[in-house]
C-alpha cells in the first residue's frame, strides 16, 4: 500500500561507490539526504576485483581524498597489500593500488553511512521516479513508500536492467547474484532519459587451497606502503601476496574450440562492452600471434579463501571456464567458487550531462558512475562526489562546482564523458590527461584541497595542517635555492658515481636537485642545514625542481586553456539558428549544449571553423 | 545576408571574364540582365544548367555571354550562385558587372565568396586558406602549389609524421597504463628514431616554406645601389614599364617606387629606391631613410653597381649593408668599358650577375641566381607545401615539443616528460589539420596492444 514517508533534499538512489560519496557528500554539506540500496550488507561492493587504485585510478582516489571524499579512507583502513605502481617512469604516472579486504570495505562503507548525521540509509529498491505537481522529484519504492526531494542522484551500477550471460544461461539480476533494478528502467524510459544497454564482465573467483602455488611467481606489496588519503596517519602494512601465473597454447585451444558457444560471438549479447577490460575469449580473438597472456590470483580477503583471478574475464559455458582454466600452470586442479560472467545493464548516454552531472534537461536530476556510462569504483566515486556537491549546491541555491581539464583527474573525466560522449564503458587513463605533468598524484591535495575547503568537506583542523604542509614545502624551495653545498671530494665523487658532470666550485641546492641523476637523498651527507620535516615535503621540491621547464610550460598551456573556457555559452543559445555553422556543429552543439567556448571546441564534429563561426556569432550578438 | 558579385577572374587583359554573383537572390538578379536566346528565364533551370544568351545594361547589349546556374547548397558559396562567363575582355566584364551591381546585388568584398563559402560549411580550414592562396596565386607554379595543398598532400604528409609519434606514443602510454601486463618500454634508440625522423621532416617542411612563400605570393625585392647607377632602367626592364623616370641627374628617384615583375616565374615584388647617398636635399634624404629601411626589411636585395667607374665609398658602404642578407650583386652597364670585375665582390656577395639594363643583356643569369639564393630553383611545386603563417606557426610549435622531448630523452628525465612533449606535437600537427589527439592516442592503444583484466 503506498503511503506518503518523508521529504528529503536529496535522494541518492544506489550506494555503490558512487552512491556513497554522493550521500556522504550532500549530507556533510548540510543537505538532508536519504540513500537507497537493494541489499544493505553490499555498500560499497566491489563486484570485480578486489583493489583500489591503480594507474590513473589511483590519481582519482588522492583526488576524491583531497576534496573530502571517503574512498581514499576507507581503502586505507582495509587494504591488505600495497604497490606504488610504475616508480621509475616518472612522478606524472606513479599511481598507487591496494589490495582491498571487500568484506571489510563493505562493512566500513556500510557504517561510515549509518554514522553520518542528516543522512538515512535504507534497504529498498526504487521502482518509480516521477515529477510531483509541486515540481518535486518523487520515488516510490517496491513497498510503497513515496518519498519527494528537490535532487534525485542515479548511481544505479549494473543493477539498472542487469542481466547476466554465462555461454546459453542467461537470467535477469545485480552483480554478484542481487536482485536487479528493472522496474526503474522503466519509469526513467517514461521520462523519455535516453538509456542505452553497456556490458562488462568479471573473472571467475576460485578457492586457494585448488590451486598449486609452488611454481607460480609472488608478487609483494611495497617495502614502504603509502596510504591513498592524505589524512591518514600510520603507514599501511601488507598483510597478503598476489601470485603471477600465464596461459598457453592449450588455455588458447579450449578458447577456440568453443568460441560459438560465447554470447558474445553467437550475438545473444548487444550491449557494448569494454575496450580496457576485454574478456579473455575477445583477448585471444583480438590479438591471435599473441601466445601467452598473463593472469593475476588477488586475495578477496583475509578471512576468506576466495581468489579473484584478473585477466581471465570470461562468459563461455562454465563447463568451458573450468576446462580452459584448468589448462593454466598452477590451476591444474582448480576450483571455481564463483562462475565468471558478463553483465549487461542500462545507462545514459553522458552526453545528456552538463559538467556538474545534473541533466541538461531535467532539473533537480543528477546521474553518477556506471550510470554515466563510466567503468570502475574510482571512477565511479569521483562522479559520486560532484554529483552529491553539486545537488547539496543546487538545494541550497548556489552555482555549479565544476572541475575543469586542468585542475584534476576528476575534472578531465567528467568533461571527457559529457563533451566527447563514450562508445563504450569508459576508463581512467594517465594519457587522457593533457596536463598529465601537474596532474599528480602527489600533488592532489595541493591541487584540491583549498577548493574542498572553500565548499565547506575540509575541517578546519584539516585545512590548517595543510597550510602548514604548503609554508613548509616553499619554506623548503626557497631553502634550496639560497643554500649553497660546498665542493667536496665525496660531493665530487658522487656526482661521477652518478654519472653526471662534476663540479668547478660549490653550487646551490636547488641546482644539483634538478639533475635527474641527483636526489636529496644522496645529497643528504652534504646538506647540513636541512629541516626535519616529512618527506613529501622534500618529494614535492624535488619534482618541482626537476620538472621545472615542463610544468611552466604546461601552466601556460592551461593559461590559454582558460582563456576559451572562461568564455561562457548562455545555454538557451539556438545553434541551429547560427547562420554558418555546418550541419553536424548545429546538431552536435544543440545536443550537448556546451558551457563555454572551450568545451565547444573539444566536441568531436565541431571544427575550428565553427569554433571561428561561433565566436564571429558571439560578438556579433555583443555576448 | 545580401546577394553579391565580383569578377572572379583576374582583373587583367584575359579571354575570359567571369561575373559571378552569389547570394538568396542570384537567380532574379541575373535575370534581371540577361536574355537567353532560348527565351527562358535563368529561374526555371536547375544546377548546374547553363544558357547562351546577351547581358543587357538597360536596353543595350553589353555581350554575348554564357550563364550558369548552381543551386543552394551545391555551389561554391553553398548559396545560389550565376556565374556570367563573358568573352569581350575586362572592358566589357566591367560593364557587364556594373549591370548586375544596378540590378541589385553589392559588389563583393575581398574574399568574401570564399568567406561565405567557409561560413556555409563548405571549406575546412585548410582547404579555405588554400583557396585563399589559389586566388591571390601569381605564376603557374604557384597555383600548382596551391591545388597540391587543396587535394590534401600537405595533409597527407602531416599525417604521416603524426603517425609516426602516435605509433610511439601509445607504446608508452600503454607501457605506463598497463604496468602489469607484458608490455616492453620502448628504447631509448627507438624513441630517438622516431623523433629525428619527425624532426628533420618538419624542418624540410619548414625550410621549404619560405620557397614556397616565395612562389606563391611573391618577394619583396629592394632595387638599392647609390645614386645613377641604372636602378631605374634595370626596374623598367623588368617590369616592362615605364613608372621610374630615368634622367642623367643622379637623385632623381627620391621615393620609393614600387611594381610587381615576374622573373623566371617568380613574383618579385619590386622597390626602386632612392640613391644611397649623403645628401643635404631634406626630401631626397627621406627618401635615402626609406631606402635604408627597404634594405633591412627586404627578402631579396637587388644591390647594383656600376661597372664603369671604380667602386666609390658609397659603394662599400651599401656592401656592408648587404651582409648577411639574401642579396644579389649586378654589375651594371657591363657594355661600357669595365673599370673592376667579378671579382671585386665576390667575397661579399654569394651571387654577382653582370648585366647591362640598357641592352637589355644579362637577365637569364639574372633569374638563375634569384632563383639559386631563393631556393626557388629546386622547388617542386608538387610536393607538400605549407600554405601560410598559421601552418608554419603549427608547425614551428610542433618542432619545438620534438626536441623538448628529445632533450628530456638526452638528459635523462622520466618517459613521463618525453611523452607529454610528444603529445604536445601530435596535438600541434592535429591543430593543422584540424583532427583531434588525445582520443587518437587511446585508439591507439587498444588497438595495438592487448590490455585489459
Amino acid at each position: 500500500m503506498e503511503y506518503f514517508a518523508k521529504q528529503y533534499d536529496v535522494a541518492v538512489i544506489g550506494a555503490g561507490h558512487a552512491g556513497i560519496e554522493a550521500s556522504l557528500a550532500a549530507a556533510r554539506l548540510g543537505c538532508s539526504v536519504v540513500v537507497f540500496t537493494v541489499q544493505l550488507d553490499w555498500i560499497g561492493n566491489m563486484p570485480c576485483n578486489p583493489s583500489i587504485g591503480g594507474t590513473s585510478k589511483g590519481h582519482l582516489v588522492r583526488e576524491i581524498d583531497a576534496l573530502g571524499g571517503e574512498m581514499g579512507r576507507a581503502a586505507d583502513k582495509t587494504q591488505i597489500q600495497s604497490r606504488m605502481l610504475n616508480r621509475g617512469k616518472g612522478p606524472a604516472v606513479h599511481s598507487l593500488r591496494a589490495q582491498i579486504d571487500r568484506r571489510e570495505y563493505a562493512k566500513v562503507m556500510k557504517h561510515t553511512l549509518e554514522q553520518q548525521s542528516n543522512l538515512d540509509v535504507k534497504q529498498a529498491e526504487v521502482v518509480d521516479l516521477c515529477r510531483n505537481e509541486q515540481g518535486l522529484w518523487q520515488l516510490t519504492t517496491q513497498m510503497g513508500a513515496i518519498y519527494t526531494v528537490p535532487c534525485v542522484i542515479l548511481a544505479t551500477g549494473t543493477f539498472l536492467g542487469g542481466r547476466v550471460y554465462v555461454g546459453d544461461v542467461s537470467y535477469a539480476s545485480g552483480p554478484d547474484g542481487m536482485f536487479p533494478a528493472t522496474a526503474l528502467s522503466e519509469a526513467l524510459k517514461r521520462l523519455q532519459i535516453p538509456l542505452r544497454r553497456f556490458k562488462t564482465g568479471t573473472p571467475a573467483r576460485v578457492n586457494r587451497r585448488s590451486v598449486d602455488f609452488s611454481t607460480l611467481e609472488v608478487q609483494k606489496g611495497d617495502e614502504h606502503p603509502v596510504p591513498f588519503s592524505f589524512e591518514t596517519a600510520d603507514p599501511p602494512e601488507n598483510k597478503a601476496d598476489c601470485y603471477i601465473t600465464y596461459t598457453n597454447a592449450d588455455t588458447k585451444r579450449v578458447i577456440l574450440e568453443n568460441i560459438h558457444t560465447s554470447p558474445l560471438y553467437s550475438g545473444k549479447i548487444h550491449g557494448v562492452g569494454p575496450r580496457y577490460c576485454p574478456s579473455f575469449e575477445d583477448k585471444i580473438m583480438r590479438f591471435p600471434d599473441k601466445t601467452r597472456h598473463l593472469l593475476f590470483l588477488e586475495p578477496c580477503g583475509l578471512d576468506t579463501e576466495e581468489m579473484y583471478l584478473q585477466g581471465m574475464s570470461s562468459s563461455l559455458p562454465e563447463s568451458v571456464q573450468l576446462q580452459f582454466l584448468r589448462t593454466i600452470e598452477g590451476l591444474e586442479h582448480v576450483e571455481i567458487m564463483r562462475t565468471a560472467y558478463a553483465i549487461e545493464y542500462d545507462c545514459v548516454d553522458p552526453l545528456a550531462l552538463k559538467a556538474s552531472l545534473e541533466f541538461l534537461d531535467f532539473d533537480g536530476l543528477f546521474g553518477a558512475g556506471q550510470f554515466n556510462g563510466s567503468s570502475g569504483y574510482e571512477e565511479a566515486a569521483a562522479q559520486g562526489l560532484i554529483a552529491g556537491i553539486n545537488a547539496a549546491r543546487k538545494v541550497q541555491g548556489k552555482p555549479a562546482f565544476i572541475l575543469d581539464r586542468a585542475s584534476s583527474y576528476i575534472g578531465t573525466l567528467i568533461d571527457d564523458l559529457v563533451t566527447k560522449g563514450c562508445s563504450d564503458p569508459y576508463r581512467m587513463m594517465t594519457s587522457r590527461s593533457e596536463y598529465r605533468l601537474l596532474l599528480r598524484q602527489d600533488n592532489a591535495d595541493l591541487r584540491l584541497t583549498p577548493l574542498g575547503y572553500e565548499i565547506g568537506l575540509i575541517s578546519e583542523a584539516r585545512y590548517a595542517r595543510f597550510q602548514e604542509k604548503t609554508a613548509q614545502i616553499a619554506a623548503e624551495r626557497r631553502r634550496a635555492e639560497e643554500t649553497t653545498i660546498p665542493l667536496t671530494d665525496a660531493l665530487q665523487a658522487l656526482l661521477v658515481s652518478r654519472e653526471t658532470s662534476p663540479l668547478k666550485n660549490g653550487v646551490k641546492l636547488a641546482e644539483l636537485l634538478k639533475r635527474p641523476q641527483i636526489d636529496y637523498a644522496a645529497l643528504a651527507p652534504f646538506d647540513s642545514t636541512r629541516p626535519d620535516w616529512p618527506s613529501e615535503i622534500f618529494e614535492q621540491v624535488e619534482i618541482e625542481l626537476k620538472y621545472d621547464g615542463y610544468i611552466r610550460r604546461q601552466q601556460a598551456q592551461i593559461h590559454e586553456m582558460r582563456r576559451l573556457e572562461n568564455k561562457r555559452l548562455p545555454e538557451t543559445l539556438r545553434y541551429d539558428q547560427i547562420e554558418g555553422l555546418r550541419l553536424e556543429a548545429r546538431e552536435k552543439l544543440g545536443k550537448i549544449r556546451p558551457q563555454s567556448v572551450g568545451q565547444a571546441s573539444r566536441i568531436s564534429g565541431v571544427s575550428p571553423a565553427d569554433i571561428s563561426v561561433l565566436l564571429v556569432y558571439l560578438a556579433k550578438e555583443g555576448m | 545576408m545580401s546577394t553579391i558579385a565580383a569578377i572572379s577572374t583576374g582583373q587583367a587583359a584575359g579571354g575570359i571574364g567571369i561575373v559571378r554573383i552569389s547570394g538568396e537572390n542570384a537567380l532574379p538578379i541575373a535575370d534581371a540582365v540577361f536574355r537567353a536566346h532560348s527565351g527562358k528565364s535563368l529561374q526555371t533551370l536547375g544546377g548546374y544548367r547553363a544558357a547562351l544568351g546577351t547581358v543587357m545594361a538597360g536596353d543595350v547589349a553589353v555581350d554575348e555571354a554564357i550563364a550558369t546556374v548552381f543551386r543552394a547548397p551545391k555551389s561554391y558559396t553553398g548559396e545560389d550562385v550565376v556565374e556570367l562567363s563573358c568573352h569581350g575582355g575586362l572592358f566589357v566584364t566591367r560593364q557587364v558587372l556594373r549591370a548586375v551591381l544596378q540590378s541589385g546585388a553589392v559588389p563583393a568584398e575581398a574574399g568574401e565568396f570564399t568567406k561565405r563559402a567557409f561560413l556555409n560549411g563548405k571549406l575546412d580550414l585548410t582547404e579555405a586558406e588554400a583557396v585563399m592562396q589559389l586566388i591571390g596565386a601569381q605564376g603557374e607554379q604557384a597555383s600548382l602549389a596551391a591545388l597540391g595543398a587543396l587535394d590534401g598532400l600537405l595533409s597527407q604528409r602531416i599525417a604521416e609524421i603524426s603517425a609516426n609519434l602516435k605509433a610511439v606514443s601509445a607504446a608508452l602510454a600503454a607501457w605506463v597504463d598497463y604496468p602489469d601486463e607484458e608490455i616492453e618500454d620502448l628504447s631509448d634508440e627507438t624513441i630517438a628514431k622516431t623523433l629525428d625522423g619527425s624532426t628533420a621532416a618538419l624542418e624540410q617542411l619548414i625550410s621549404r616554406f619560405d620557397s614556397g612563400r616565395a612562389v606563391l605570393e611573391g618577394v619583396d625585392t629592394a632595387i638599392v645601389g647609390k645614386p645613377n647607377v641604372g636602378k631605374s632602367t634595370l626596374m623598367n626592364l623588368l617590369t616592362g614599364t615605364e613608372k621610374s623616370i630615368v634622367t642623367e641627374i643622379a637623385g632623381t628617384t627620391r621615393d620609393v617606387v614600387e611594381e610587381t615583375a615576374n622573373v623566371g616565374g617568380i613574383t618579385l615584388r619590386l622597390s626602386d629606391t632612392a640613391g644611397l647617398r649623403e645628401t643635404t636635399d631634406s626630401v631626397e634624404r627621406i627618401g635615402v631613410a626609406r631606402a635604408r629601411k627597404k634594405i633591412e626589411r627586404a627578402a631579396l636585395i637587388l644591390a647594383v653597381f656600376d661597372a664603369s667607374v671604380p667602386l666609390t665609398q658609397e659603394d662599400e658602404a651599401l656592401i656592408a649593408l648587404c651582409k648577411g642578407k639574401k642579396a644579389v650583386a649586378l654589375l651594371n652597364k657591363s657594355d661600357l668599358p669595365q673599370a673592376f670585375g667579378k671579382a671585386a665582390l665576390d667575397a661579399a656577395f654569394s651571387h654577382v650577375v653582370c648585366v647591362s639594363a640598357k641592352a637589355r643583356t644579362g637577365l637569364d643569369a639574372l633569374e638563375t641566381a634569384i632563383a639559386d639564393i631563393l631556393g626557388t630553383a629546386d622547388f617542386d611545386p608538387s610536393a607538400a607545401t605549407l600554405m601560410n603563417e598559421r601552418q608554419l606557426a603549427c608547425c614551428r610549435a610542433a618542432l619545438q615539443n620534438l626536441q623538448e622531448a628529445k632533450a628530456a630523452l638526452d638528459g635523462g628525465l622520466t618517459r613521463d616528460a618525453v611523452n607529454v612533449s610528444i603529445d604536445a606535437a601530435i596535438e600541434d600537427l592535429d591543430t593543422l589539420t584540424g583532427a583531434r589527439a588525445t582520443e587518437s592516442v587511446v585508439n591507439e592503444i587498444f588497438s595495438r596492444f592487448c590490455v585489459g583484466k
